[in-house]
């Protein structure tokens, strides 16, 4: 983040977001899968301050995920292959949504299914947890052979999944999207059509990792999904074509860090963002970001966060 | 628990390819228990992107002086150069800003029924065992350190360990210093010395499993720090786990090194040795 002296500010910014039925006191929230179920972060960063929440993604059953080694470092980023390692819906209810119940940030749970019928199951349940405000639909991850992905790169499969969990809910429903596709925009307009009321994009990029070492791969699961700055390019890229393919709000993520990262999304016409590899390297992120943010406006002369969004030139 | 943005107060090299790091951190000396660890961070950076974890050598506080200088708690970490990250490190000099999150994890438990405690180490692992052995010797117990490398330089702060009234036992693979051969064989003939003694070992993972197969056979209680590949440090990535003691290929269990350890009794874990079910009915678990 850029050291900007204290300003004394008198221009006080607006910084609250509606998207699509959430209203969110300032555009930031976690990516699903770097942020635990947000206790683990309640000692670095004050959760009443953020956007929205954003869960682990949650299965039927509990998840033990992949092998280890699951990480691997690589130049401006990592790898991951976790497996979608959680606790399961059940145990979420008795054992995460008690906490949560304290926090006044919206709680978003991001979801997954094996199976066609387990994402019904799931968004069944999902809908009658009252702490829960809205869903993000899962159907990116690249780290497990079923569910995640698979409904994610074809567009007919996307749109049923979406349209099938959409009939169990009420609550507002993002769509996560992965960028392993020859044109995100193709699975964006379809799930858009199946009733997606917002997009999320990007999730990781399959990459790859050897050890020259031990010539083996890095990871145990061979491939695993790349985050971090260095995707970040990728990202912008894809947020901006979807950004322009649909007309439901999209929220943009990938690669963010800064403020800077932050606003350059939101220009691009993203209603909101998430952080997500940032949040392991530094659990304060997030708060530096929105603090951020809120000086850059101030001193742009622009008073409500909105007439920064999607004010790109020509 | 918080990130401190804070400073190095010295880094040098302490034997080939080792270096000691103290850093300032206020609120340490009560806070930090041993076994724990921090994530620390050289400089606001995106390559290496990651923090590294480091186990905690040792926490104190240097006293106040008459140039004004008011008394200063740092925390001392030990570190062997393997990677980008740790070359980075070494370049580091006093007054240079890093961020350090901790002092996190689960470190070791004291059981106060045990007065005899054998401490193994292997080379770098001998880090969050000086803590243990300051905190076993202020209790009047019988500590002894058996520290094993490849040669007399992987064995370090040995003479620290001794003024705590530690009785310390060398074996090098070498024979460059002390015993030649491994740690293992000097901790079974120990075990028969001391059959009651707790166990408390950190170092390579075939030294560890060597010394589970070792202590399940003679059933006296194990604990054991673990190294992973950690991206947080909080137990957000789950990057860090591994096999617990009802793991198997079709009902994996998986524990997080960083959140449940580093420090792990033993029988919560899955080891190669087949004697591992045999150790948790003889033990009696813990």
């Amino acid at each position: 983040m850029r050291d900007i002296p204290e300003v004394a500010s008198d221009v006080a910014v607006k910084m609250a977001v509606e998207v699509a039925g959430l209203t969110l006191r300032n555009p930031v929230m976690p990516a699903s899968g770097t942020f635990g179920y947000g206790a683990e972060f309640e000692p670095y960063l004050n959760l009443d301050g953020l956007g929205a929440l954003v869960t682990k993604g949650l299965s039927l059953r509990p998840k033990a995920g992949n092998p280890t080694p699951r990480i691997a470092e690589c130049s401006c980023g990592m790898l991951n292959a976790i497996g979608l390692q959680n606790i399961g819906i059940d145990a979420f209810v008795e054992e995460k949504v008690p906490f949560l119940k304290g926090v006044s940030t919206p709680v978003i749970a991001n979801f997954f299914g094996n199976t066609l019928d387990e994402y019904i199951q799931v968004a069944d349940k999902l809908e009658k947890i009252d702490v829960v405000t809205g869903v993000e639909l899962n159907i990116s991850c690249p780290n497990v052979k079923r569910g995640g992905i698979v409904f994610g790169t074809d567009p007919a499969a996307a749109a049923k999944v979406v349209s099938e969990v959409r009939r169990c809910l009420t609550k507002p429903l993002i769509v996560k999207l992965t960028p392993n596709v020859t044109d995100i925009t193709v699975i964006a307009r379809a799930v858009e059509e199946a009733g997606a009321d917002i997009i999320c994009c990007i999730n990781t990029v399959t990459g790859m990792a050897v050890d020259i070492k031990s010539r083996r791969l890095s990871l145990a699961n061979g491939t695993g999904g790349l985050s971090g700055p260095a995707i970040k390019p990728i990202a912008l890229r894809m947020v901006h074509q979807v950004v322009n393919a649909v007309s439901v709000p999209v929220i943009g993520v990938g690669g963010i860090a800064s403020a800077e990262d932050a606003l350059e999304f939101l220009l691009l016409g993203a209603k909101a963002i998430q952080v997500g590899t940032a949040n392991l390297v530094n659990p304060g992120t997030m708060g530096e970001i929105v603090v951020g943010m809120e000086r850059f406006l101030a001193e742009s002369g622009i008073s409500d966060i909105n007439d920064w969004i999607g004010s790109l030139h020509g | 628990m918080k990130n401190l943005k804070t400073v190095v107060l010295q880094n040098g090299e302490i034997a080939d390819g080792y270096f000691r790091m103290a850093i300032l951190a206020p609120g340490y000396t009560r806070a930090a228990q041993p076994g724990q660890f921090v994530m620390l961070r050289i400089q606001e950076q995106i390559q290496p992107l990651l923090r590294r974890p480091f186990g905690i050598y040792r926490a104190a506080a240097m006293p106040a002086q008459c140039s004004g200088l008011p008394e200063r708690e740092f925390v001392e970490l030990i570190y062997k150069v393997v990677g980008k990250g740790t070359t980075l490190m070494t370049t580091l000099k006093p007054g240079d800003s890093v961020e350090l999150l901790g002092p996190l994890g689960e470190g070791f438990t004291i059981d106060s029924n045990i007065n005899n405690h054998l401490l193994v180490g292997g080379g770098i692992g001998i880090v969050p065992l000086y803590m243990l052995a300051q905190q076993l010797c202020k209790r009047g117990d019988k500590v002894r350190l058996l520290m094993g490398g490849r040669s007399r330089d992987d064995i370090l702060c040995i003479s620290e360990f001794e003024r705590l009234g530690v009785d310390v036992n060398i074996a090098t693979e070498d024979g460059s210093l002390g015993e030649t051969g491994l740690v293992t064989a000097v901790l079974e003939r120990e075990l028969l010395n001391f059959p009651q003694a707790g166990v408390y070992a950190c170092g390579p993972m075939p030294m560890l499993s060597a010394v589970q197969a070792i202590c399940c056979s003679a059933h006296v209680l194990l604990q054991v720090s673990l190294e992973a590949l950690m991206a947080c440090g909080i137990g957000a990535c789950l990057g860090c786990v591994v096999p617990g003691r009802e793991h198997s290929d079709d009902t994996p269990q998986y524990l997080c090194t960083c959140r449940q350890g580093p420090v792990f009794a033993a029988e919560d874990l899955a080891w190669p040795s087949r004697s591992n079910n045999d150790c948790h009915s003889g033990q009696g678990g813990k």
